[in-house]
């Protein structure tokens, strides 16, 4: 297992190398000059120049990389261009908001979709199958933005249960310590504000849920059906276990391998991908940053941006491969 | 597990069935009144953006300003809804005959937030630091003709006369001299921070205004009230929040349900949700801009001015208007919107007549029309929300005097850079103005001076040039009044632009909120809003 996992953490440094480079080569590609962007139409021909050269905008490309590349050594991700803030001390507190919604969504996605493909495949072709793939079809396709709004119309104007948009109560606010609200609520002990956050998150996390719910609940669907066709289910059931045992523990754990799959790559598209999420709810996330950084073309923000949501697929990714070989043994002697 | 499930299957069916009679179901009053009872001395203010800085002087970006507006006074104010000039930290001034020295008499026992004292001292110090600077670090400072470097800055010296007066000595007269002293970027700071947070100031501002800052965090700002504000009474709130909610629609069902208590940013469309709720109120705010098409004069067949007066016969303002700012602009006549001095209402528009229209082609040698490029913008901008439905409109009009227009559009950067090149012969843009001079708008767009910037129609007038010219350098505002009405007769004549609109920026708020005058240049001073 060491070989194995030591072999897997090695692998990382190249694609982390070759991501920054795929990051800075793109986010160069961007059309559009950022002096003339910030400057807009008050912009001058001086004052162009002026802000190309404070910018380092002038400097070869080689040059501009190999700057960014040492400064990342030494954990520096530049100043933002847009509101001249170190990026490292600016960039947290998106972070921990994008990863609380992500971690909720994720949990929402994989309990309810897990269960929900098991059950499917254990009554297949029941009603209940069939309602339940229907929703999953619906929930792939549903745009999330219309949702998020359709959320906000029903649970908060209409019923009055939830609030609308942002992390609090904005004219009773949090005491931030690490920026993941439910972690600062409880180690204060302040349980009142703890529901507060909760209940900020419950729907743009189930906003955020749906598509990966939909995707997980298909996969495991189809991947259950096919293993409890295998003999040593059929042996199972001779022997008299009950179906409960049959399915989640002997069918479960070897139709898990493809759906982990899914889970892994659900997770890495969400902590990048919940710029719509973020939109909607007013969530103060990455992808918001990001959003905002993208229409001012701050450079040294997407960069920084994109190389951490890359590097946490990467990261996310490595976690799963090594959880295969929890799963499933025969993987790691495999390689 | 099974709960769970049917939990959820119950939320998405729920969803569906409310989707399905949302478009009959007209929304009922209800949802936000849990925040009436207590004591309403907290205001928040939902918005689309963040602030990029909270040192004034160091963006551009109106965000930024609606804050910093009030945490800064300036030294003069512009009317509560018009851009005519008020005393601010200074009582009174006055300018020599020259246009060569202005005098500022400053208010008495004024202090800043950290206690110093607001003096004339200040006033230099502010004046110094933002002269030596450039266009990165200070870019507004340039409507003073550049830096103390640079061969264009007009300011030869500010200099501190006694405690309360400063001396302002000019190279050249800048009629707008006084309009940008009023411009809320020109917020005067405490000498004592700048010098203690040098780059962090933009992070900590202190001014003199109404209100204090408080705190900034990635998705609001926070003030408090000034206890020690020279104005008794002043300001009414104890805290303002501005809050960012990117969406409009999200920022409207926040404010539906109480969450803010205003909101700028309000989708045209939803005006009539909001004067069918009795919760809430409406709030229009005075237009400062203009959307137009623009010609470049110098390609065929626009350098025909008939060709242009055609054209400008063939464009339905009003369809425009209705479809797609709802009824939220005025249709333009001229570069100059209403709200700004030397506006001339006598100048009678090109009327949308097609058969004057054909009859004009006819004359200047296009009886069967012609192929054009039509460029229009691909971002929204308040004064032109949807640029290529707009120019789909235009090119419909255009399609019944026999002119065939192609639509083109390129990313914005870039359509700013071949716009300012010439590039385009005809094209959509606008312009919201920045000190509510009419010099910002007509010569800044349209004298020959500024081809290669923001004359993209590359409109050459000497008549023009010359009143331009005069009106910049007399002091006497109703003597530049008459100059700018005579210019724009002659624009009007001349047909470089197609005027298109001035667009209606609109607020919501709760009922009970009171005190809030929109101001045309989108920053607000909120230290007389309350709630009743």
């Amino acid at each position: 297992m060491f070989s194995y996992t030591m072999k897997r953490i090695l692998s990382v440094i190249p694609v982390l190398f070759g991501m920054t480079l795929i990051v800075f080569a793109i986010v160069r590609a961007i059309p559009g000059d950022p002096a003339q962007v910030i400057l807009g139409q008050r912009a001058t021909k001086e004052s162009i120049a002026v802000l190309t050269q404070e910018l380092g905008l002038d400097k070869a490309w080689y040059v501009q990389y190999i700057d960014y590349i040492k400064n990342l050594f030494t954990g520096d991700l530049g100043t933002s261009i847009r509101t001249n803030a170190e990026i490292t001390s600016e960039i947290w507190p998106y972070i921990a908001a994008t990863l609380e919604l992500t971690l909720v969504a994720m949990i929402i996605a994989i309990v309810i979709g897990v269960n929900a493909g098991i059950i499917s495949a254990w009554f297949s072709n029941s009603w209940f199958d069939y309602l339940a793939m229907i929703l999953a079809l619906i929930g792939v396709s549903m745009p999330i933005f219309w949702l998020g709004l359709m959320e906000q119309w029903a649970f908060s104007l209409q019923l009055g249960w939830l609030p609308t948009t942002g992390r609090e109560d904005i004219r009773d606010p949090i005491n931030a310590i690490t920026n993941l609200y439910l972690v600062d609520t409880l180690l204060q002990g302040d349980f009142d504000q703890f529901f507060v956050a909760v209940k900020h998150l419950i729907m743009p996390s189930i906003a955020l849920a749906t598509i990966p719910m939909a995707i997980i609940a298909r996969m495991t669907r189809s991947t259950m059906l096919e293993v409890m066709k295998s003999d040593f289910i059929r042996t199972a059931r001779a022997k008299g276990v009950s179906m409960f045992w049959v399915v989640y523990k002997h069918s479960l754990k070897n139709a898990f391998i493809p759906v982990l799959t899914v889970i892994g790559l659900q997770t890495g598209l969400l902590l990048g991908g919940a710029i719509l999420t973020e939109t909607i709810f007013a969530w103060p996330g990455i992808g918001r940053y990001l959003y905002e950084a993208i229409g001012y073309r701050d450079y040294p923000v997407i960069q920084s941006g994109i190389l951490l949501i890359a590097a946490a697929f990467v990261f996310i990714n490595l976690v799963v491969d090594l959880l295969y070989a929890l799963v499933d043994p025969r993987i790691k002697y495999s390689k | 597990m099974k709960k769970l499930l049917l939990a959820m299957v119950s939320i998405l069916m729920l969803s569906v069935v409310l989707a399905a009679c949302n478009s009959g179901d007209k929304e009922t009053e209800g949802g936000g009144s849990e925040e009436k009872g207590n004591t309403k001395d907290t205001l928040v203010f939902g918005r689309g953006g963040d602030s990029t800085s909270l040192d004034p002087i160091t963006t551009t970006e109106g965000e930024s300003f609606k804050v910093t507006i009030n945490i800064f006074d300036t030294l003069l104010t512009y009317g509560k809804q018009d851009t005519t000039l008020q005393p601010g930290l200074a009582e009174k001034w006055e300018a020599s005959d020259d246009g060569l020295s202005y005098t500022f008499t400053l208010k008495k026992g004024v202090k800043f937030h950290d206690g110093t004292d607001f003096n004339a001292e200040a006033v230099v110090f502010n004046f110094n630091r933002w002269m030596n600077g450039d266009a990165d670090q200070f870019p507004y400072y340039s409507m003073f003709g550049g830096y103390k470097k640079d061969e264009g800055h007009v300011i030869k010296e500010v200099k501190a006369v006694d405690e309360s007066t400063v001396q302002f000595t000019l190279k050249r007269p800048q009629a707008t001299f006084l309009k940008n002293i009023a411009m809320s970027c020109f917020g005067i700071a405490s000498p004592t921070a700048v010098e203690k947070d040098g780059d962090k100031f933009r992070e900590n501002p202190v001014g003199t205004g109404p209100y204090k800052f408080k705190e900034k965090a990635n998705d609001k700002i926070v003030i408090e009230k000034n206890e020690d504000y020279y104005v008794d009474g002043e300001p009414k709130l104890k805290t303002i929040i501005f809050r960012t909610i990117p969406d409009n629609s999200a920022r409207l069902n926040s404010l539906k349900i109480g969450e803010i208590d205003v909101m700028d940013g309000v989708n045209p469309s939803d005006l009539e949700t909001i004067k069918g709720d009795a919760n809430l109120q409406a709030i229009e705010r005075p237009s400062m801009n203009v959307g137009y098409l623009g010609f470049n004069v110098t390609k065929k067949p626009f350098d025909n001015p008939k060709v242009r007066q055609a054209l400008s016969h063939a464009v339905d303002k009003q369809a425009i208007i209705d479809a797609f700012y709802l009824g939220m602009a005025k249709p333009a006549k001229n570069p100059l919107p209403d709200s700004v001095e030397g506006y001339n209402d006598e100048i009678q528009d090109y009327e949308f007549d097609l058969d004057k229209a054909k009859e004009l082609l006819k004359e200047a040698g296009y009886p069967d029309g012609f192929k054009m490029d039509l460029w229009a913008m691909p971002v929204p901008r308040p004064y032109i929300p949807e640029g290529k439905k707009i120019a789909e409109a235009i090119q419909a009009n255009f399609e019944k005097i026999g002119v065939k227009a192609e639509i083109q559009t390129v990313e914005w950067a870039t359509y700013l850079e071949k716009a300012a090149a010439g590039e385009f012969p005809a094209y959509m843009l606008g312009w919201t103005g920045d000190n509510g001079d009419p010099d910002n708008f007509i010569y800044t767009l349209l004298d020959k001076d500024s081809i290669g910037s923001n004359n993209y129609s590359y409109y050459a007038n000497d008549k023009l040039h010359d009143i331009l010219i005069e009106a910049q350098t007399i002091v006497d505002q109703d003597k530049r009044n008459e100059l700018y009405k005579q210019a724009q007769e002659i624009i009007h004549e001349d047909a470089p632009w197609i005027p298109l609109v001035h667009s209606t920026p609109l607020l919501a708020a709760s009922a009970d909120l009171t005190g809030l005058v929109p101001h045309p240049t989108g920053s607000d001073i909120l230290k007389n809003v309350e709630f009743k």
